[in-house]
């Protein structure tokens, strides 16, 4: 999309303003339903108000603009990219804008969701379809009042002029624009007009982040509020038997000690599901009190008896039983071309590994936390998750409550990293207030946090390749995963359509460990498995790492028949980016490098890690990424989301290791769990490729390619192939910090 | 349940409260100064960093009966406009990301900068260890660092 594009709006239905009681316009935009094709549109607009709107524009009469941003924020920095999208179409001033969190609303609409990298993918026309309307609007007004056409109008950071020079603010008409036709067909800009979209904005909530400012759930209070610790199973596959508070009780602060878990096996048990619940539906006990170190002393004092209900599982079982999946026949074809074990048969050469990686927990700095107070005539909650429709929708069934009574406000997210998509501890919460009546919030400890899941499944890949006279024939991946598996089209990404032959099947282990995504879930690990896989793959063949890739992305483009998700010129154009800026093949003595190039999320990324080895202990000092994710809306968050994926997937791939000893989790916080730290972090250059592609996500696709880089450049360093994860625990050495 | 007198951003607060409850909560719960958070509880992970007579001190370790008499500064009282050096460089640089880390960070990073106002990269990166950035904006913090120390 090189050019303006005029857009227009058989669907103009989704938009609709209205002039406010108190002065000024509000334009709505229903972002989520535009986004789909499929999805017609609302049948009675009469019905709808305001708060219908997921995105929306207020302008006041003073001509002050505020723009509510549709999505979660947790870190990934949409609050403030995704207001820019509207900015820049309305013409106006980006230091002129106030940036508010918009509002759920469970009815009408379908992705108001933190994750999969998918807001700016997403938002990225319809929102700036809402600012170009909005912007159009005012100009017709302007026009009329002048008796001019609007053609002859101009604007500019939210003033409107016509031919003879005279103007008018937005605030002046926005009145009459409100009560105008929206325009079916509005122009969007081209994007070498862009004032706002490619430069550099800063975090919106930059101000009350640096001065520490309530922002978070964790920071949320209303008057009367109690705060509640939830003690749920110490080990997964137990539920409580029996418990003492009379300890408890007796403490300072401790206003009550309760019981929940009724209302989520009513849910589960009337055949009713939903995947946003992933959470043990044993009872709990509940300490309320007065303060979160009273509630959460409390918690330590109940003396629980829990009983075996469901085997408790260990590092070991789940070690043994994927293994074996790989080795048995109980897969599922997820993509055939030709036919694999012909391609092997035939061969010179077939070379087969098998790559490992452990559970994780998200760890979010944020605890989980969440704000209720169920009354008869509302359900309020507040606080931080990255799917409010699915669990407003859940409470309003667990309770047996109308949808419209459940009011969710979303507060800023200490971290997500898929954690909060799930809501065990919204309907915890909901559950709580419901029993005694009050308001309260319920509080994780690091502890509780840590130890009752949601995890990134445990999970091995088994890759084998066929070489025959010096090509790679034959490509066979079988993933073996925990309760889950690579899922939609990721059996479609790279190497897929490069190579003849070329198979994935995935294989099951139904576990009563609680699981479930993980930042770039699946590929934050597979991509570590196949770039390794590559990396020996051009050994064996004697071919330039790089080399090999050209060449497997040129068979790609040679075969206009594959079914593939990504673009093998624009791999390879990452490729060669991430090879010129690294200096590849042209270190100091001493310094190793190894390199890996992915496609996942819609993004294409390539990256080069420089290690040293330091008393055996490999020390990446330096990173190059190159990332190819379309317009860059906005490059400081971009650079900021890109640096972070690196380090956050070399952290995990190094250090992080989570087992399970009869259903009991192996760390509880962080003296025994380890998350990388800043002396062990490298200097991370991100350069992006440039073009006028829509944009594509980036909070997550850094992450995956990372972790081979590193075990290829230690390979280097070593001649150790590093195949299992967390590779510090494989390397015979002792990890340099802990804690 | 006892009281205690705490000296909080140059305040006086006469806080009754459990003489094992850490500042942390005393702060958050029961004075309502929540830029200080909660991370860890053990001490591991800076979130809940606090200056203590200057010193940047773990408050979720700190308890309210050891408190008393102590000069305490949190995130809300480093600075009366938000601007002291090392807020205005996390703002140049555009540090935060989730941003719930950063108050620790910052309260981190200004203790260190007043023992030593021209840091090396590696010393940076020795005293900001402790404090956790789950994001891992870490390269952005020791930018912001470094730029704060030449102000």
């Amino acid at each position: 999309m090189a050019a303006s594009k005029k857009m227009t709006f058989s669907r103009r239905s989704f938009l609709k303003s209205s002039a406010l009681a108190s002065g000024g316009m509000i334009i709505g935009f229903n972002l989520f339903n535009a986004c789909k094709a499929d999805v017609k549109p609302p049948v009675d607009l009469s019905q709808l108000n305001y708060n219908d709107f997921n995105a929306f524009i207020k302008i006041s009469e003073e001509g002050k603009v505020t723009i509510f941003s549709p999505n979660p924020e947790i870190g990934q920095g949409v609050k403030t990219s995704m207001p820019m999208l509207i900015a820049e179409e309305l013409d106006v001033a980006w230091k002129d804008v106030y940036v508010q969190q918009g509002k759920l609303d469970t009815e009408n609409y379908q992705r108001q969701v933190a994750g999969g990298s998918q807001s700016i993918r997403h938002g990225w026309e319809p929102l700036r379809q809402t600012g170009a309307t909005a912007k159009q609007m005012l100009v017709n007004a302007a026009a009329a009042r002048w008796g001019v056409d609007a053609s002859e109008c101009s604007v500019s950071n939210g003033v409107i002029t016509n031919a003879k020079g005279e103007t008018l603010g937005y605030g002046d008409v926005v009145t009459e624009a409100a009560i105008l036709e929206v325009p079916e067909e509005v122009t969007l800009k081209d994007p070498k007009d862009f004032k706002i979209i490619g430069k550099g904005k800063g975090n919106v909530d930059i101000d009350n982040i640096i001065t520490g400012k309530p922002l978070f759930g964790i920071d949320y209070k209303e008057e009367g509020m109690l705060y509640a610790c939830v003690l749920r199973p110490p080990a997964f596959g137990q539920v409580l038997e029996s418990f003492d508070d009379s300890v408890a009780l007796a403490l300072p602060g401790v206003v009550a000690v309760i019981t929940i878990g009724e209302k989520i096996r009513a849910y589960r048990d009337s055949g009713k599901s939903n995947w946003s619940m992933q959470m043990s539906s044993s009872d709990k006990v509940v300490v309320i009190a007065k303060s979160t170190w009273e509630a959460m002393k409390g918690q330590k004092a109940i003396k629980a008896i829990w009983k075996t209900e469901t085997p408790l599982e260990s590092t070991e079982t789940h070690d043994k039983a994927l293994l074996a999946l790989l080795d048995g026949k109980k897969f599922k074809t997820r993509r055939k071309d030709g036919n694999v074990k012909k391609a092997f048969a035939a061969a010179d050469k077939v070379i087969e590994r098998v790559y490992e990686a452990p559970f994780l927990p998200h760890n979010t700095m944020e605890p989980m936390n969440f704000f209720a107070n169920v009354t008869p005539e509302k359900v309020h909650l507040v606080g931080p998750v990255q799917t409010p429709e699915a669990a407003a929708k859940v409470v309003s069934e667990l309770l047996e409550r109308d949808l419209q009574d459940v009011h969710l406000e979303m507060t800023r997210m200490g971290g997500g990293f898929g954690r909060r998509l799930y809501g065990d501890f919204v309907y915890e919460a909901a559950e709580i207030s419901n029993a005694i009546k009050k308001p309260i919030k319920v509080v994780s400890s690091r502890e509780d946090d840590m130890t009752t899941g949601v995890y990134r499944p445990s999970t091995k890949y088994k890759i084998a390749a066929s070489i025959k006279d010096g090509k790679v024939t034959g490509y066979h991946l079988k993933e073996a995963c925990v309760n889950g598996n690579m899922y939609g089209l990721i059996p479609n990404f790279f190497p897929a359509g490069a190579i003849e032959n070329y198979q994935v099947d995935t294989a099951n282990y139904k576990s009563n460990i609680t699981t479930g995504a993980w930042r770039a879930p699946y590929t934050n690990f597979l991509a570590s498995a196949e770039q390794s896989f590559f990396d020996e793959l051009a050994e064996e063949l004697g071919m330039d790492r790089v080399q090999l890739h050209m060449d497997l992305l040129d068979n790609v483009k040679k075969n206009p028949e594959a079914n593939i998700e990504y673009s093998p010129d624009r791999l390879q154009a990452v490729l060669k980016l991430a090879v010129e800026k690294s200096n590849w093949g042209n270190t100091e003595e001493g310094v190793y490098q190894g390199l890996s190039v992915y496609y996942c999320h819609n993004s294409h990324v390539a990256e080069v890690a420089d290690i040293t080895m330091e008393n055996g202990i490999p020390n990446v000092k330096r990173v190059t990424c190159a990332v190819d994710c379309g317009i860059v809306v906005n490059p400081l968050g971009a650079m900021n989301q890109a640096k972070g994926g690196v380090i956050d997937g070399i952290g995990h791939a190094l250090y992080s290791d989570f087992g399970f000893n009869n259903g009991v989790p192996q760390s509880n916080n962080f003296n025994t769990y380890q998350l990388i730290r800043m002396g062990q972090t490298p200097k991370v250059d991100v350069h992006f490729i440039e073009n006028n592609i829509d944009p594509t996500g980036l909070g997550e696709p850094t992450l995956p390619p990372i972790g081979a880089a590193v075990a290829n450049a230690i390979y280097k360093a070593t001649g150790k192939r590093l195949t299992k994860q967390p590779y510090m625990s494989n390397m015979n050495v002792e990890n340099s910090v802990v804690g | 349940m006892p009281t205690f007198n705490l000296k909080i951003n140059n305040k006086s607060f006469a806080v009754e409260a459990d003489s094992d409850m850490p500042l942390l909560w005393v702060l958050r719960d029961k004075i309502n100064l929540v830029g200080t958070k909660f991370g860890c509880g053990i001490g591991q992970c800076g979130a809940c960093t606090v200056h203590v007579d200057g010193n940047a001190t773990r408050s979720c370790l700190l308890q309210v009966s050891q408190a008393e008499g102590m000069n305490i500064t949190t995130i809300e009282g480093l600075s009366e406009h938000g601007d002291h050096p090392v807020q205005q460089a996390w703002k140049v640089v555009d540090v935060p990301q989730c941003g719930y880390c950063q108050a620790g960070q910052i309260m981190t990073a200004s203790a260190f900068l007043k023992t030593n106002a021209s840091p090396s990269d590696s010393e940076i990166r020795d005293a900001m260890h402790g404090n956790i950035c789950r994001c891992a904006a870490y390269n952005s913090i020791q930018e912001a660092v470094k730029l704060a120390s030449k102000k």
